[in-house]
């Protein structure tokens, strides 16, 4: 029987534009469904603040499609939209919503209701009170939602590889066939490396982007 | 062909499916894979809360390590589920089902461990206090004030890890493993479109049926305490 070591970095070495193709794919995958869920999340993390009516309804509703196993979601996609990746794309979405929405209230709901007065006084109107003073406030909670869900995409990413779209996910398949150890490890190592870094960059993004959190510890 | 006419044929393909008797009998019918998903993923879950449960209060009680303890489950989040599913079935004795139990407890641990941890350290500390004021302490304090007030937290940990659970399951057909993701996988053998369409949506009925179920289960049996002001799944959720 051949060797079928755990890892090798001959086999790392030898595939390298391989796996730099699907992690080019696995890193686009990832960016556009989370880019394309915060600006769906947003809005409805708004609304849902805004109007109490619609909160229960939003927050079930992303909570449902939550919910639905990546597996079947794919399959029931690809079989209207064929083997494009856009029904993975729109499944990654609709996952990453529900954890993007969630952290949104969270941090609009933590907003104190003096500072919303004291905005009101100086004569900010809605739109500004918001653009200006709301999310500014709500931003770490928006990052920190925005970190989980890069993380949890990358990871889920994979299970697209069922329906032709799974970025690294379509090494770690093919290792199913084969059975070869070395490739669907150096896939699994990537897609945790990708998620390190992206992490990573994401924490930096947030110091930049809300200094005077630095002090706390979270 | 006509795409619209071909998504139209699909779905009248997959009611039909839904509708043969066939379909619903034998080793391979929809009861007896329903059975093997409830199985596999109950096993699972009890196994996960029976490692991740006693951990999770110990840590809580004395306060400690529950830091580390929820950050090795956070960067667990990154490890795709599908490659530590996909490299078990490598190992000739782990494909199949024992394979699938073993990776879906390290799945479920997570949120079972950080949700009770969580739940234990924030009992309000003037309450403990009193408690031990009253002259509880050791296990009786942990079980007669911190484990009740814990409660329900620790019941959406096993409810998220339970979804999630019944959601990877659908996984594990691709490693040999029984339950309805088996129409999934069988289907893209058998290039049979209504079988895995069919398939994908039991697989999402049983996943919703469990997160809704546990819930009312979990509003039962925590009176007087609300569920968290925002519903879903508890941050440490890893998704299958």
């Amino acid at each position: 029987m051949a060797a079928n070591p755990w890892f090798s970095w001959t086999y790392v070495s030898q595939h390298g534009s391989e796996l730099l193709s699907a992690t080019r794919q696995h890193v686009a995958l990832t960016f556009w469904a989370v880019l394309v869920a915060t600006l769906i999340a947003l809005p409805l993390a708004v609304a849902a603040r805004r109007w109490r009516w619609t909160r229960t309804p939003i927050l079930t509703t992303v909570g449902i499609i939550y919910t639905i196993p990546s597996l079947a979601l794919f399959v029931m996609l690809q079989a209207y939209l064929g083997l494009s990746p856009l029904g993975v794309e729109i499944a990654l979405v609709g996952y990453a919503l529900v954890i993007l929405v969630r952290n949104a209230v969270i941090g609009l709901d933590g907003v104190p209701e003096e500072v919303r007065e004291a905005a009101r006084g100086m004569g900010f109107g809605p739109a500004r009170l918001l653009l200006r003073v709301e999310l500014p406030l709500a931003l770490p909670s928006i990052l920190a939602g925005v970190r989980v869900a890069t993380v949890s995409t990358i990871a889920l990413v994979t299970v697209g590889a069922v329906v032709g779209n799974g970025g690294l996910g379509g090494l770690i398949l093919e290792g199913l066939n084969s059975l070869y150890r070395a490739q669907i490890t150096a896939a699994a190592l990537g897609c945790v490396l990708l998620a390190v870094i992206a992490d990573v960059f994401l924490l930096g993004l947030q110091r930049v982007l809300t200094p005077w959190t630095r002090r706390r510890a979270t | 062909m006509d795409p619209a006419a071909g998504d139209v044929n699909t779905l009248i393909g997959t009611w039909g499916w839904l509708t043969t008797a066939a379909h619903y009998r034998g080793t391979t019918g929809v009861p007896n894979r329903l059975l093997e998903h409830i199985l596999i993923s109950g096993v699972s879950v009890l196994l996960a809360a029976l490692i991740a449960l006693p951990l999770a209060l110990w840590l809580g009680h004395i306060g400690r390590g529950g830091g580390l303890a929820i950050n090795i489950s956070n960067a667990g989040r990154a490890i795709p589920t599908f490659a530590i599913l996909v490299l078990l079935a490598t190992v000739p004795s782990l494909f199949g089902n024992a394979g699938t139990v073993i990776a879906l407890v390290v799945f479920a641990i997570p949120p079972i461990l950080t949700n009770a941890y969580v739940g234990i350290r924030g009992v309000d500390p003037d309450v403990k206090e009193a408690a031990t004021g009253m002259g509880m302490q050791g296990a009786q304090l942990l079980r007669r004030v911190e484990l009740p007030l814990a409660m329900p937290l620790i019941a959406a940990g096993l409810r998220t890890a339970a979804v999630q659970v019944v959601a990877t399951a659908t996984l594990a057909a691709y490693i040999g493993a029984g339950g309805l993701g088996r129409y999934i996988a069988d289907g893209f053998g058998l290039q049979d479109q209504p079988m895995i369409l069919a398939g994908s949506i039991l697989v999402a009925l049983l996943a919703l049926v469990t997160e809704l179920g546990l819930g009312r289960l979990e509003t039962r049996l925590t009176p007087g305490r609300r569920r968290g002001p925002i519903p879903g799944p508890a941050p440490a959720q890893i998704r299958g």
